[in-house]
């Protein structure tokens, strides 16, 4: 405790530094990193600057101009309209700045590339699983280790064992997110991704890592007792290393829920939707994913996994024009699982 | 009122006053005098502000190793969410305005008590009534859902049956603070005395009158949140909770829309302190009158615009998230602009380093480094990184925390003498500012590092990683509890020991300082006339004239 104190204090923990860290900020571990680190070090020394000469002004104002005596006087200054305007356009102007070098890299972050490998990600008390699609199979990836607990003497470090996500290397990943609970949030300092994760919708969050390599994740939305238990790994490896991994877990995968061709017959959607195009009673579902869809009452809506969501757990909510508001709600019968493979399949509709 | 005989002027001799007039228990907790309201409020947030602080020092305990080894975790969510209740709700919020608010507007307003004094006693009754919830939950185990009270956890999602009570408690608090703002306004705009007009109005009393508009408007937004969120815990009908059909986003933006603007409420009667401390310790007239009240007036209202900044990775859309962050800056510029106006007015002052004016520079440089630490969370790729990390923690203790304790602190120095009538150790508060402000800077400046290196907040374990800047914050936090404490000595030594204060010890020129020290029971032995502006002081050379 007060050896790693003196430790860090001697700088012998210095040397460690990764990759692209610097004292304010953790490794630059994904594409975008670089360019949050260059907005926060912007941020930084303009900060600095004006720090520096505000509280240079005060002490020099202090130190020039302490009371020396009762028969001190003072100027009559009540003010200045160009000092007033210059220290509001200076920093406003430096605030513009901020304001766009963030909106840039916020930009970036809000549109996943088109080619990025999805993985969906779920959150509960207190661990993450992973759930990849992988040659018409879903894989599914999670919750703690059975060997690794075994091997784990205090319980309470089981957050150790928690299956780690794994990428491939400079290959963009797309994480599409819901959580079975309460609210949690995906953060990976390294990647400076962060999003939050809530049940009954889908946040989405992608990064690329161009690296191999091992990564945090926190969990940073308090979500009970063992929220501070609640993180993980995420594992970059080189792509043809998780070309054979993910072979292999999709050999061995025990399919849990349907998968989405199955359900949709089974649960009787092609009887009104068409997966070739035809006209039905509802509209086909070839090529709707990602489209722009007009709504009955002159709204349009763009068809994403949470568009899809709310049509097959709440179908009145947003009726495509020209059809009629007829389908029936499937909440309750269908796991969230089977709607996220529902909605997988949705998508191969439009590959 | 036979009290107030006549003798003269009012000045120093009178042996009577406030708080001699009247004896016994009951002449306090039933008195409508706002001068005693006043000092109730503030024993009643000092002792909640020790408690709160007593359980800070607990979390701080806990991070000092990584290891969750001095609470489990379960403890430990308790203790936090404590902390922040007890720090937002019973001590931040009625920090100033109930305190030193209601003891010197209407003594700077030249007037005998609020516009009704009746209902102020309501507000402090209300206050501990509320305040009794909060006890209860506090002896009974806690609750753990955070202060923030997210849902679907703390409609159902584990939280226990604890969180009915505290957000009780929140709820009725939220009344006391509704009152005391109309109360106030009223009061400004229509108990000033002769010659108080609104450009000699002091500037604690402008921002006083802009924090008491967002009370009013802002508070029953979440007294009707937490209403909701009561119902839907107890009937199970759905509003926040996904799985009874409702929308927990929806529950951060209500909460956020009075939560946000409560910021303002607790640091805008902190600015109202400095701009009083700053000018009448230097001799100097204020810099920017106009500009600082306006500011006041600005912040109150681009408060409300601006609640999305908590939410830039709720899942809000894209869109949302980037006009939340342009208004967002646009609350920086009137906080810049008073910034700056406090540092020119000392200026070729004949400034003072006594205590008032020590806290006021220890408050310009606490300020300063929450003010600016503030850019990065308004900025969407930064934020987007530090959201929910210690650096969060750290910016919003740098500015609720610590602007408004050092600046209640140095108003406390400032208006002692006032209040008690008596002076305090001018080396002791030396020695203990020291500690203090060391302390504080010691605790929550390694939190910026350890939250920027990705260290989330709420977490009763952490990687070892970060253990230097947890180590350094825990001491911080001991040396800065022990700097308290010296303060608070002194303060209470000098009720029995300290010297006899004049009615006017530091020269000031508003209306307070014409009453005797401490105040007669209505506050003036006559009628009162305001002659000049509040920073007219006579070190003023009149030959150099600014048109302005």
């Amino acid at each position: 405790m007060t050896n790693s104190l003196l430790l860090h204090l001697l700088g012998a923990r210095g040397a460690q530094a990764a990759e692209g860290a610097t004292f304010w900020m953790p490794p630059q571990a994904s594409t975008y990193a670089a360019d949050t680190d260059f907005v926060f070090y912007f941020i930084y020394y303009t900060c600095v600057v004006f720090f520096i000469i505000m509280m240079g002004a005060v002490g020099y104002f202090v130190l020039a101009h302490r009371q020396k005596g009762p028969d001190d006087t003072v100027p009559d200054i009540k003010g200045s309209h160009a000092l007033e305007i210059g220290w509001s356009v200076v920093p406003g102007v430096f605030m513009v700045g901020m304001f766009w070098f963030g909106f840039q890299v916020w930009i970036d972050q809000a549109v996943p590339p088109a080619d990025a490998m999805e993985v969906r990600v779920t959150a509960q008390k207190w661990q993450w699983s992973y759930t990849y699609r992988h040659k018409g199979k879903s894989v599914l990836v999670g919750g703690p280790d059975a060997e690794c607990m075994k091997k784990v003497a205090d319980p309470t470090r089981d957050i150790e064992c928690n299956a780690p996500l794994r990428i491939p290397a400079g290959q963009p990943v797309k994480l599409i997110m819901s959580s079975t609970d309460v609210l949690h949030s995906f953060y990976v300092p390294d990647f400076r991704t962060k999003k939050d994760v809530g049940p009954g919708r889908y946040t989405v969050a992608w990064f690329e890592a161009p690296e191999p390599g091992e990564h945090n994740i926190f969990c940073t939305e308090y979500c009970g007792d063992r929220h501070g238990y609640m993180y993980s790994k995420v594992i970059v490896m080189p792509p043809d290393e998780f070309t054979k991994w993910i072979d292999e877990e999709a050999a061995n995968a025990v399919e849990g829920a349907l998968p989405g061709d199955k359900l949709f017959a089974m649960k009787g959607c092609a009887g009104c939707h068409s997966i070739d195009g035809s006209k039905g009673v509802g509209p086909s579902l070839k090529g709707v994913y990602g489209k722009m869809e007009n709504l009955d009452g002159g709204e349009q809506v763009k068809v994403d996994e949470n568009y899809i969501r709310e049509s097959i757990l709440v179908p009145a909510a947003k009726i495509v024009a020209g059809y009629p508001p007829t389908m029936p709600s499937f909440q309750g019968q269908l796991s969230d699982d089977e709607v996220g493979n529902l909605i997988d399949y949705i998508k191969t509709l439009s590959e | 009122m036979s009290t107030t005989s006549l003798d003269g002027v009012g000045h120093g001799s009178a042996d009577t006053n406030y708080l001699n007039a009247k004896r016994g228990i009951m002449s306090w907790l039933f008195t409508i005098d706002h001068k005693r309201i006043g000092v109730m409020y503030l024993a009643t947030v000092l002792t909640f502000f020790l408690a709160g602080g007593l359980l800070a020092l607990g979390i701080r305990a806990e991070l000092f190793t990584p290891e969750g080894d001095v609470f489990s975790a379960a403890t430990y969510n308790r203790v936090f969410t404590v902390h922040g209740a007890i720090m937002v709700f019973l001590v931040l919020v009625p920090a100033i305005p109930a305190t030193l608010g209601n003891f010197v507007l209407p003594l700077q307003l030249g007037t005998l008590d609020v516009a009704f004094p009746k209902l102020n006693l309501a507000s402090f009754h209300i206050y501990v009534f509320g305040a009794l919830f909060l006890l209860y939950v506090l002896i009974s185990g806690g609750v753990d859902t955070g202060w923030t009270f997210y849902t679907p956890y703390s409609s159902g999602g584990g939280a226990d049956s604890n969180v009915i009570f505290a957000l009780l408690g929140a709820f009725i608090l939220g009344f006391s603070s509704i009152l005391t703002g109309l109360n106030f306004i009223v009061t400004i705009h229509k108990m000033r005395a002769p010659g108080v007009t609104w450009g000699r109005l002091p500037l604690f009393l402008w921002a006083i009158y802009a924090t008491s508009v967002i009370q009013v408007l802002a508070t029953p937004v979440i007294a009707i949140t937490l209403f909701l969120l009561m119902f839907e815990r107890t009937v199970g009908i759905g509003i926040f909770d996904p799985s009874l059909g409702g929308d927990p986003v929806l529950f951060q933006h209500f909460f956020w829309f009075y939560s946000h603007p409560v910021v303002y409420v607790m640091a805008l009667p902190a600015f109202g302190i400095i701009s009083e401390t700053v000018t009448i310790h230097s001799r100097r007239h204020i810099f920017g009158y106009t500009a600082i009240a306006a500011s006041s007036v600005a912040i109150a209202a681009i408060g409300f615009l601006i609640w999305g900044h908590h939410m830039f990775v709720s899942g809000q859309s894209e869109l949302s998230g980037t006009i939340f962050s342009l208004l967002t800056f646009g609350v920086g510029l009137p906080t810049a602009i008073k910034l700056c106006s406090w540092i020119a007015t000392l200026y070729k002052g004949s400034i003072r380093m006594n205590a008032p004016m020590l806290y006021t520079l220890a408050f310009l440089w606490i300020f300063a480094i929450g003010g600016l630490t503030g850019l990065f969370l308004a900025t969407l790729a930064t934020d987007v990184h530090l959201h929910d990390t210690y650096f969060v923690v750290a910016h919003f203790h740098y500015v609720m925390m610590g602007g408004v304790l050092f600046a209640l602190i140095a108003g406390m120095h400032h208006w002692w003498p006032k209040i008690t009538g008596k002076m305090y150790s001018e080396s002791m508060a030396k020695v203990s500012w020291v500690v203090a402000f060391v302390g504080y800077n010691l605790t929550f400046f390694p939190q910026f590092i350890a939250g920027s290196r990705g260290m989330p907040r709420r977490y009763h374990q952490y990687v070892p990683e970060f253990e230097l800047w947890n180590q350094l914050s825990t001491i911080g936090s001991f040396i800065f509890g022990l700097g308290l404490f010296m303060i608070l000595g002194y303060l209470i030594q000098s009720l029995f020991k300290g010297e006899k204060a004049p009615a006017n010890p530091w020269g000031g020129m508003s209306l307070e300082w014409e009453a005797q020290s401490p105040p007669v029971e209505h506050n003036f032995s006559g009628p009162v006339v305001c002659k000049t502006g509040p920073y007219d002081f006579p070190e003023v050379e009149k030959t150099v004239g600014h048109a302005h």
